[in-house]
C-alpha cells in the first residue's frame, strides 16, 4: 500500500515533558477529528521528539507553514482543524505570545526562544518521527556511516574526530578522538563500545531527549566508533527511569538491523557490529565509567581506581570505549561535513555546541542548544526569557549536583569547558538551574549535598564519611545552630574529599558548597552569627505571621492550612499557632491581601488570639 | 544508602513465572540486574524466597544477589502499598517547593518518605527527576503525572485514595 501524498504535516511533540502535559490525548483527538472531517488522507499527524520548549507544552507545529501552537488542549483540536487545516487561518489564542510585549509570534522560526539557539546535536529532535528510520535517512542519516566504511580507514576516522576537537559531552571534556585512539591501539581482539545514557543529574534531560527524539544519531555514531576502534559489539546503558527512550532505542536498533545497517556485513562491507541495551536500576554513581561497566557486568555499580583505564581494560576486562550520548550524536555530522566544519562552531578550545536543560525560576524552561562561547546572560535572559514573576536573578548552578554556582557578576562569562571550571562551576551534565532572590544558597547547597551523599556508593572513605559529616555541619547551620568553626571545618573536609576520593562523585561533591562559599559567604555567616536566613527559606529560622493591620478576616488561610493551626473567624484577625505550624507556606500563597508575611530574625507584633478586625493595638514594647 | 531489611511476609510465593524469566536469561552474561528487574515486575517487590531462588538458579552466592538488590534504588524488599505516590525532588521541583510538598504528605499519611502506611494503603517515595521539570513540582500517582502541585492540593490527593 502506498502512502497518500499529504498536503500538511502536523507535528505533535511526544517527548516526556509534553506527554506529561497531555500531548498523547491531543494526538488521539486530532486523529479522530481528521478522520471525522475527512482529512485523514490529506493531513498527516507525526509524533516527534522533544523541541525543548517544555514550559509551553504540549507543542504542535503545522507544516508547510511552520505555525507554532503551544499549550494545546484536546478541546482546542476541533478549532485547529476547522480554522487552520480547513480554512488556512491562524488560531491566535494558541499562538506563542511574547510575555513582555504581548505580541503574538505565530511562526516557529520567529520565536525568541529559538533565535539564539544553534541546533547541531538536536538538529532532528522535534523535526522527524523517531520511530521511522526512513525520516532519519531522509535528513542525511547513515550517509556518514557509508562514507566511513567505504572511503575511510579506521585511522582516518579517528584522525577526523581528533581534528574536529570534539570534547566528551559527558562533562569532563576529554578529547573524544584521543580516547578512541587509546582503545584502537590497546592490544586485544575483542573490544567494546559503550554509550553512557545513565543521565542521573536531577534536572538534566538532554540525553533522554536525544534518545527519544533522534535515536538513530546515537546508533550511527556508535557504529562508526566500533569501526574506528575495532569493536564488534556495543552496549547502551540507559536509565530504567526512561521507558520511552528505551522503547524507541529498541525499535531503532530493530529497524537498523532490517536495513542492514547493524549486524553482519554492514552495507556489504566485511564490518559487523551488534548493539544491546542494558537498563540501569537507579544509581547515580553508575554515570562514572568504571561503575557503569561493573553494572553492565551485573555487579554493584562501584567504581574502581584508574589506571588501568577502560580503553585498556574495560568491560569483561577488554578494551572499551565509553562516551556520552551527546558525543556519539555529534559523530555522524563530523564525518559527513568534515572536521573543519565542526571546529568552526563554538570556541577554538571547545568547538561545537552545548546543550543545557534550563530549569528553575526562569520563564522559559526547557532544552536549549547554543554554540560554545555564548554568555550565561544570553542563555538566561535572551533564550530563557529572564526570571519568573519579575524577581531578581540570584545565581545559576551549572553541572548539576556536582557542579557549582555563579552569581550575577558571572553572567557575562563565555560558556565553555575551561571558563566554567575556572569560575568554580563546571559544564558537567548540562543542567542549568536558575534561582532567584527567594532561594537560600545554604539550603541550596545542602540540597545538592544531600543528593550526592545519598548516592555515594560507600566504597571509599573520603566520599562515604566526608559527605555525611559535611551534611551534618550544613544541617546545623540551616537550623541556626552552626558556628564559624563549622564553616571552616566544612572547607577542610571539602579539601580532603577533593584530593582523596576514588572517583569524580566524591571529588566533585564539595563543588556546590565551595562555590556557594566563594560567592555567597555572607549568607552562610548570617545563619551562623545572626540566626537569620536572608532568603527566608530555612524553615527553622523563619516564621509565618499574619499582619494584623492587613488581615481582613476572610478565612482563606484558615481553610487552606493543611494542619489546621490558624485560629480565627469571620471579620476576626487570624492568628497562626506557631507551635503546630509546619511552615508549608500555603497561607502565604493563598492570602489575597498579602497579610501573611515571612519573617526571619525580626518580629512583628500580633495579638495572642483572634480579635475583631480593626481593633488591634500593639502593646508598647519597653525600650 | 540506608540498609534495607528483608521482610518476612507470610505470603506464599509462586516461583513458576520467575523460572520462565531465569530460563530466558540462562545464557546471558551479567544478567542479575535484568532478572531482578523482571522479578520485581512479577511480585511487586523482592521477597526473600525470590532472592534465594535467583541465587541458586544463577549459581551465585545469595550475598551477591542481596548486594546488588540493596545497591540500586529501583529494588525494594518491602511489599508496596495499594497506591504509590512518588514525589519528585529533582532540582527543578526542589527550587519550586517540593520539600514542602513532601512534608505535607508525610504529615498527612503519618509516615516518612520511603515507607508504606501500616494498612498498606499508600507507599510514599521520593524520586529524583521525572523529566517533567516544566510542570514542577510534580508527583506520580499510580503512574499518572500530577503537576504544578501546591501543599493543599497534594494533601487532598492522598486523602482521597481508597
Amino acid at each position: 500500500m502506498t502512502e497518500p501524498i499529504y498536503r500538511a504535516d502536523v507535528l505533535v511533540c511526544g517527548g516526556t515533558g509534553c506527554v506529561s502535559s497531555g500531548s498523547l490525548k491531543v494526538m488521539e483527538v486530532l486523529r479522530a477529528e481528521l478522520e471525522r472531517v475527512g482529512l485523514s488522507q490529506e493531513v498527516r499527524v507525526v509524533e516527534t521528539g522533544c523541541r525543548g520548549f517544555c514550559a509551553q507544552g504540549p507543542i504542535m507545529v503545522i507544516y508547510p507553514d511552520g505555525i507554532f501552537y503551544c499549550q494545546v488542549k484536546p478541546e482546542d483540536v476541533p478549532v485547529i482543524v476547522e480554522e487552520t487545516l480547513l480554512k488556512g487561518r491562524i488560531v491566535q489564542r494558541l499562538v506563542y505570545s511574547e510575555p513582555e510585549s504581548h505580541t503574538n509570534v505565530p511562526l516557529y522560526e520567529n520565536i525568541p526562544f529559538y533565535e539564539k539557539q544553534q541546533r547541531v546535536t538536536l538538529r532532528n529532535c522535534g523535526i522527524i518521527d523517531p520511530e521511522r528510520i526512513e525520516e532519519y535517512i531522509a535528513r542525511g542519516g547513515y550517509e556518514a556511516l557509508a562514507k566511513a566504511l567505504t572511503t575511510m580507514t579506521p585511522e582516518q576516522v579517528i584522525e577526523e574526530v581528533k581534528a574536529s576537537g570534539l570534547r566528551g559531552r559527558g562533562g569532563a571534556g576529554f578529547l573524544t578522538g584521543l580516547k578512541w585512539e587509546f582503545t584502537a591501539k590497546a592490544p586485544g581482539d575483542v573490544k567494546y563500545v559503550v554509550c553512557n545514557a545513565d543521565e542521573g543529574d536531577p534536572g538534566a534531560f538532554m540525553d533522554r531527549s536525544i534518545l527519544e527524539g533522534d535515536p538513530h544519531s546515537v546508533i550511527e555514531g556508535m557504529i562508526i566508533c566500533g569501526y574506528a576502534v575495532g569493536a564488534h559489539e556495543g552496549y547502551i546503558y540507559c536509565r530504567a527511569e526512561y521507558p520511552l527512550a528505551i522503547k524507541r532505542l529498541k525499535l531503532a536498533i530493530q529497524q537498523a538491523e532490517e536495513y542492514g545497517l547493524l549486524g553482519e556485513n554492514i552495507l556489504g562491507t566485511d564490518f559487523s557490529f551488534r548493539l544491546k541495551i542494558k537498563e540501569g536500576a537507579g544509581a547515580f554513581v553508575c554515570g562514572e565509567e568504571t561503575a557503569l561497566i561493573a553494572s553492565i557486568e551485573g555487579r554493584r555499580g562501584e567504581p574502581r581506581p584508574r589506571p588501568p583505564f577502560p580503553a585498556v581494560q574495560g568491560l569483561w576486562g577488554k578494551p572499551t570505549n565509553n562516551n556520552n550520548v551527546k558525543s556519539y550524536a555529534n559523530i555522524a555530522q563530523i564525518i559527513a561535513n568534515g572536521a573543519e566544519w565542526f571546529a568552526k562552531i563554538g570556541t577554538p578550545r571547545s568547538p561545537g555546541t552545548a546543550i543545557f536543560a534550563l530549569t528553575g525560576k526562569v520563564r522559559h524552561t526547557g532544552l536549549v542548544e547554543v554554540p560554545m562561547g555564548i554568555t550565561l546572560r544570553e542563555i538566561i535572559f535572551d533564550v530563557g526569557g529572564g526570571i519568573l514573576n519579575n524577581k531578581r536573578f540570584k545565581a545559576v548552578q551549572t553541572g548539576g549536583p556536582l557542579g557549582g554556582c555563579l552569581p550575577e557578576s558571572g553572567l557575562d562569562l563565555k560558556v565553555d569547558f575551561d571558563s566554567l571550571r575556572q569560575a568554580g562551576a563546571v559544564m558537567g551534565s548540562g543542567g542549568m538551574i536558575v534561582v532567584d532572590e527567594d532561594t537560600c544558597m545554604v539550603e541550596f547547597s545542602k540540597y545538592f549535598l544531600t543528593f550526592a551523599t545519598a548516592e555515594s556508593c560507600g566504597k571509599c572513605v573520603p566520599c562515604r564519611v566526608g559527605g555525611r559529616r559535611m551534611l551534618e555541619l550544613l544541617t546545623k547551620i540551616t537550623n541556626g545552630e552552626g558556628t564559624l568553626e563549622d564553616i571552616a571545618k566544612i572547607e577542610e573536609i571539602a579539601t580532603g574529599m577533593e584530593n582523596g576520593s576514588l572517583c569524580a562523585l566524591g571529588q566533585l561533591t564539595p563543588g556546590p558548597i565551595r562555590s556557594a562559599l566563594r560567592y555567597f559567604r555572607e549568607e552562610f555567616e548570617a545563619h551562623v552569627t545572626e540566626h537569620r536566613c536572608p532568603a527566608k527559606q530555612c524553615t527553622a529560622l523563619i516564621q509565618y505571621v499574619i499582619d494584623p493591620n492587613k488581615c481582613t478576616g476572610c478565612g482563606r488561610c484558615r481553610r487552606a492550612c493543611p494542619v489546621q493551626v490558624i485560629a480565627g473567624d469571620r471579620r476576626m484577625i487570624h492568628v497562626i499557632n506557631q507551635a503546630g505550624c509546619i511552615k508549608c507556606g500555603t497561607c502565604y500563597e493563598v492570602c489575597p491581601f498579602d497579610a501573611v508575611v515571612k519573617v526571619s530574625g525580626e518580629t512583628i507584633p500580633v495579638p495572642e488570639a483572634p480579635i475583631p478586625v480593626g481593633t488591634f493595638k500593639p502593646v508598647e514594647t519597653q525600650a | 544508602m540506608p540498609l534495607q531489611e528483608v521482610v518476612e511476609v507470610n505470603e506464599s510465593v509462586d516461583l513458576a513465572p520467575l523460572d520462565k524469566v531465569l530460563d530466558e536469561y540462562a545464557s546471558e552474561r551479567g544478567a542479575v540486574i535484568p532478572v531482578l528487574q523482571r522479578a520485581q515486575e512479577i511480585y511487586g517487590y523482592l521477597p526473600k524466597e525470590v532472592l534465594k531462588h535467583i541465587a541458586k538458579r544463577m549459581n551465585v552466592p545469595v550475598s551477591q544477589v542481596y548486594g546488588v538488590a540493596t545497591f540500586y534504588a529501583q529494588f525494594s524488599m518491602m511489599p508496596k502499598g495499594r497506591h504509590t505516590v512518588e514525589i519528585c525532588d529533582g532540582t527543578a521541583c526542589h527550587v519550586r517547593g517540593a520539600a514542602q510538598i513532601i512534608k505535607v504528605l508525610e504529615q498527612e499519611l503519618g509516615i516518612k518518605a520511603g515507607e508504606t502506611t501500616p494498612d498498606r494503603r499508600v507507599t510514599l517515595r521520593v524520586v529524583f527527576c521525572l523529566g517533567s521539570c516544566a510542570l514542577a513540582p510534580v508527583a506520580v500517582l499510580d503512574g499518572q503525572i500530577v503537576g504544578r502541585l501546591v501543599p493543599d492540593k497534594a494533601a487532598r490527593l492522598v486523602r482521597e485514595l481508597e
